[in-house]
């Protein structure tokens, strides 16, 4: 990151446009949650809006957009592929029983027929 | 003895220890929380019967408690920038502000805890409440560790700004990268906990 006050002062400028857009795009994050789409479309909608405030985050208030080091672009870069492979772990999981209306147990779940005979 | 490389860049790395410090702990801080929504991931994906976040939870309250947050960002980023300006009474107003909107955050928290408390809505009562009362605890945690590392910058710790005035700023730039973090973190919680 540069020290000049030139800089400084155009960078103060960029936080407060960054600033206005997530505050619009947190009105329009619960906004579009009342629109009557289907849960996939939803989730996807939602996550989108998410990623755009935390790139804006991540690119402007932690100066990532200006990083020159290696180091850090390579952390980042691994740390990136490591969270992928943990988002896709449940997703593997769940590929065993594609077509098979099996699902986990869960504490929100009605009892199962099986155990109330028991 | 003197640290080194706490202001000037290492040949090998290219940056300071600080920032070098700070970003390899913000990695293992991603993990953590990747794991996390990893197993909600896992949970929600696997479950007959998931509920709306909103028919448990008090949704303008989280909006507003994500705006507060974005805000305490934005202060965090302007007191960084004030020590850079060379205007130390703007940092201390910035700093300050930043600890005021993050314990606002916290009291809000507090309360929204206290409701599902008095409502018995508590983790051992469904998979989702035990993931909102998980995830969001663990979050809260890492908002009181800001707001104490944030308090002492503001208070007994800006006393280095008289003597060294490049590792102050060092350090309240590291500050301010884990409190984006947060921040961040919070960003893709609130749609996944109170929207979906």
């Amino acid at each position: 990151m540069s020290g000049s006050l030139e800089e400084t002062k155009k960078h103060i400028a960029d936080y407060k446009k960054v600033a206005a857009t997530l505050a619009v795009l947190t009105v329009l994050t619960v906004a579009v949650s009342y629109l009557d789409v289907t849960v996939p479309l939803a989730i996807l909608i939602a996550l989108v809006i998410a990623t755009t405030k935390g790139s804006l985050v991540a690119s402007v208030f932690m100066h990532l957009i200006g990083e020159r080091s290696r180091t850090v672009h390579w952390t980042l870069a691994l740390t990136a592929l490591f969270w992928v492979v943990l988002m896709f772990i449940p997703l593997l999981g769940q590929a065993d029983h594609i077509g098979v209306p099996k699902t986990l147990s869960n504490a929100n779940a009605p009892a199962a027929h099986g155990d109330e005979a028991h | 003895m003197e640290i080194p490389y706490t202001v000037e860049e290492r040949p090998d790395t290219g940056i300071n220890n600080v920032r070098l410090g700070i970003w390899l702990f913000l990695a293992s801080e991603v993990m953590l929380f990747g794991g996390l929504f990893s197993t909600y991931v896992l949970l929600r994906v696997g479950a007959t019967e998931w509920p709306l976040g909103a028919s448990l939870l008090n949704v303008p309250i989280g909006t507003f408690n994500t705006i507060v947050l974005i805000g305490s960002s934005v202060t965090m980023v302007m007191a960084h920038s004030s020590l850079k300006l060379s205007d130390f009474n703007k940092y201390k107003l910035y700093m300050g502000a930043t600890i005021l909107l993050a314990l606002t955050f916290l009291c809000v928290k507090g309360y929204e805890y206290w409701e599902k408390i008095e409502s018995a809505h508590l983790p051992a009562d469904s998979t989702y409440l035990a993931i909102y009362w998980t995830m969001t605890g663990l979050h809260g945690i890492h908002i009181i560790g800001g707001v104490i590392v944030n308090a002492y910058l503001w208070g007994p710790g800006s006393g280095m700004w008289r003597t060294k005035r490049e590792q102050f700023e060092n350090r309240v730039e590291a500050a301010g990268l884990y409190w984006h973090f947060v921040d961040l973190v919070w960003i893709f919680l609130f749609p996944v906990l109170y929207l979906l």
